[in-house]
């Protein structure tokens, strides 16, 4: 048993993904698919759902209504936001976020997407790629994440064909050649009867590519943070004022790329000072390096000011710096973006102010072609847009790096966050 | 040089990774933050990710104990040493004081819990103490109503949480900007499974109160439940008392805590036992069964 344990449980990956579809495409039923067939599903929520699903009349058990959110959404029988669902096989676990995929949730994708590994994208077979579809692969893109998978569900309703299949693909490969996509990968699937989810489908010979959950559970990840670009935002100053720390000045913050190693040159921003890295503390050891995404405690050798918002860098290897910056927003708030308007921005550990300068262009989603006549951005919109911030950031291209490439804007005046913008 | 090869960490180490950073963001935006501390396992984890998160410094908040007087006494002693152990402080606020007071009005009837008026204490702490965050344990797979549930949970200055306005969270920046008055709820272990942390405490080796290992107790069956015997649950003409071999999978308060018959006596037995469990740790709970949308309506009232 414990030797279960240190090569099973402790081995494992955590791995994120997202879920995008049409409404009606099969994406609940996609998801309880996934839980029930992994059995993530407990007793008491199976008996739950066993019996609302007879109070509403329906003859099978609705696998669907496992992932049902908020009372008021499961009244009006649409679910409105991100939901956060998780399972687990030996291999990895598994963090879903669950997004619906209607034209104004946007920005619900947008969240969802924020965090993710991979990508679930739905595609009924009787309907082939829809505006929709290209809606949700260009966010996808836009949010930079590493893998798409391509779902074609409902196969048992276009009798398991393989030219149905191959000509949804062809399609959705010619629309989204312009996109910048790096792993796309294609399943036939029906999410109902449960073929090529968890178990290899006996009506599709024809398929010769792995089940989505061996897919999901074998995709590589490793690679998908920056090992390159030294990042550390500072975070918090660390402080004991003890007996025993009692010179100890310690950086917390995670790592948000690159590998840093004792001994090291760096350099610290925005004063461009340089120190060596004198420590890599964690409450049990002391490391000798420390990657993306730990979070650590970095002491130095030179005694610098140094303070929350201030980055610890690779000597030699930069970020920018700048106060002008021209990013990609999607709009997520029902007041519309202000041109000339004034925002709060944080990006990494560190907080500003910003104005609009100029609004370039609108992405028209479901073309994505630009508009550049029409610049009202107003909420789930995404547009190309310049600002000029109060003091400099220190960033990265998204493309580069999804943690040092992207901000958040805050309205002054309700403190919502308003707008998620991507680092050009 | 460095040179980029692979690296990797194990699912654990990347959810104490992203809970160190939520739980430094609630230091650093803040004033005055405050940790909920349960006795439970939830919040043990949550302590411990932050006692880690400082070192070698103090944990720069305080614990915050809401004492419904209905705890077990072995929670209480567990706290007691714990809090002696790492020298940090944890202010107690006991529910039977806003009883006396008129602010809360005591249940009655067999079936009798304190956890509703839990709420009203923790309200008049955090008012009396100015806290402006309140990081608790809750997880979003314990609870359909939790999936949707923020990192940065922003509540009204009434402690309301409103379903339909809570902030949209993206990559790892949160937006704790508030007015006067409001104040958040911050779950930094919101993506843990209850599997995750029983893996992490294995992992760690973190003391937990012996009530998690099975044990000999007198326990009281009620509608398949089984309740731990005590001076709080008074009794029904169609209780039984027994004497089980018993664990319990939560720990909360004796008048809702379900035990579970088990012979787990170690964390390995018990990630075995969890591993092959068909119930969620919510079916033990009895509060939870009053209705579908129980646990949704308490938190709009500002339950943890
Ligand atoms: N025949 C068939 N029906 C499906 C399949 N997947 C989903 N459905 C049905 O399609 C309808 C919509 O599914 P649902 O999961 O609620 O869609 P969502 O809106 O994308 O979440 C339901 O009636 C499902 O039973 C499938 O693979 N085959």
């Amino acid at each position: 048993m414990s030797q279960d344990i240190q090569t099973g449980y402790l081995n494992m990956e955590l791995l994120r993904f997202t879920t995008a579809g049409s409404v009606d495409d099969g994406k609940s039923t996609l998801i309880g698919r996934l839980l029930y067939d992994s059995k993530a599903i407990f007793t008491d929520q199976m008996e739950a759902i066993e019996e609302a699903s007879k109070r509403r009349g329906e003859e099978h058990v609705n696998l669907a209504l496992l992932t049902d959110g908020l009372r008021a959404e499961r009244e009006q029988g649409i679910t409105i936001d991100v939901a956060y669902r998780y399972f687990a096989t030996p291999k990895r676990k598994f963090i879903i976020a669950d997004t619906p995929g209607h034209i104004q949730y946007t920005r619900n994708m947008v969240t969802g997407a924020s965090t993710a590994n991979v990508a679930l994208i739905l595609i009924d077979a009787r309907q082939g790629v829809l505006e929709q579809t290209i809606r949700h692969a260009f966010i996808a893109s836009l949010l930079n994440i590493p893998h798409i998978i391509v779902c074609v569900n409902k196969m048992d309703m276009m009798e398991y064909s393989e030219e149905v299949f191959e000509s949804i693909r062809v399609a959705y490969e010619t629309i989204t050649a312009k996109l910048d996509i790096h792993d796309i990968r294609f399943i036939p699937i029906s999410a109902l009867h449960g073929d090529n989810v968890v178990k290899r489908s006996t009506k599709m010979d024809w398929y010769e590519g792995p089940t989505l959950m061996y897919l999901l559970e074998n995709i590589h990840i490793a690679n998908d943070n920056n090992l390159v670009d030294g990042r550390f935002p500072v975070q918090y100053i660390v402080r004991p004022y003890s007996d025993q720390y009692h010179d100890y000045r310690g950086y917390a913050g995670r790592i948000a790329g690159g590998i840093f190693q004792k001994g090291e040159e760096v350099t610290v921003l925005p004063s461009g000072l340089s120190s060596k890295i004198k420590s890599i503390d964690t409450y049990t050891d002391e490391l000798h390096e420390a990657f993306a995404p730990q979070s650590v405690t970095i002491t130095l050798e030179d005694d610098i000011d140094i303070s929350r918002g201030d980055m610890i860098v690779h000597k030699n290897n930069e970020p920018n710096v700048n106060q002008d910056i021209e990013l990609m927003i999607c709009w997520l708030n029902e007041k519309p973006l202000a041109l000339n308007g004034k925002y709060h921005l944080k990006h990494t550990t560190s907080d500003a102010r910003c104005i609009i300068k100029e609004i370039v262009y609108k992405v028209n989603i479901s073309t994505m072609e630009n508009a550049t006549d029409d610049k009202s951005v107003k909420m789930n919109d995404i547009a190309r847009i310049k600002i000029r911030t109060t003091k400099p950031l220190f960033y990265d291209s998204y493309k580069k790096n999804r943690i040092t490439g992207s901000l958040v804007l805050i309205d002054e005046g309700t403190n919502e966050t308003v707008g998620a913008g991507m680092i050009v | 040089m460095t040179q980029t090869t692979h690296r990797n960490i194990n699912h654990l180490r990347e959810l104490e990774s992203e809970s160190m950073y939520v739980i430094r963001e609630v230091a650093a935006q803040f004033e005055k933050p405050a940790l909920l501390f349960s006795g439970g396992k939830d919040s043990i984890v949550m302590f411990h990710i932050a006692v880690k998160a400082f070192w070698p410094a103090k944990v720069p908040f305080p614990l915050l104990h809401i004492d419904t007087g209905h705890n077990f006494p072995e929670t209480l002693t567990f706290r007691d040493e714990l809090m002696e152990k790492t020298g940090a402080t944890c202010i107690v606020r006991l529910v039977q004081d806003s009883i006396d007071k008129g602010k809360a009005v005591e249940e009655t009837g067999f079936s009798a819990s304190r956890n509703k008026l839990q709420t009203v204490t923790l309200l008049d702490a955090l008012e009396e103490f100015k806290f402006d965050a309140a990081m608790g344990g809750g997880r979003r797979d314990e609870e359909k109503a939790r999936a949707k549930e923020r990192f940065f949970s922003h509540r009204d200055e009434f402690g309301q949480w409103d379903p339909k306005n809570q902030r949209p969270e993206l990559w790892n920046i949160f937006n704790g900007r508030k007015r006067m008055g409001e104040h958040f709820r911050v779950f930094p272990i919101s993506n843990w499974t209850e599997m995750d942390i029983w893996q992490y405490i294995y992992l760690e080796k973190i003391a937990i109160p012996n009530l998690y290992f099975t044990h000999q107790r007198d326990m009281i069956i009620r509608d398949g439940v089984f309740l731990a015997k005590c001076d709080h649950i008074p009794l029904k003409e169609s209780d039984r008392v027994a004497n089980m071999q018993i664990r319990f999978r939560t720990i909360g308060d004796m008048t809702c805590t379900g035990g579970v018959e088990s012979p787990a006596s170690s964390l390995e037995e018990i990630i075995e036992e969890v591993a092959a469990t068909h119930t969620t740790e919510r079916g033990t709970r009895f509060d939870d069964k009053r209705s579908e949308s129980a646990m949704e309506d308490r938190k709009k009232e500002g339950y943890f």
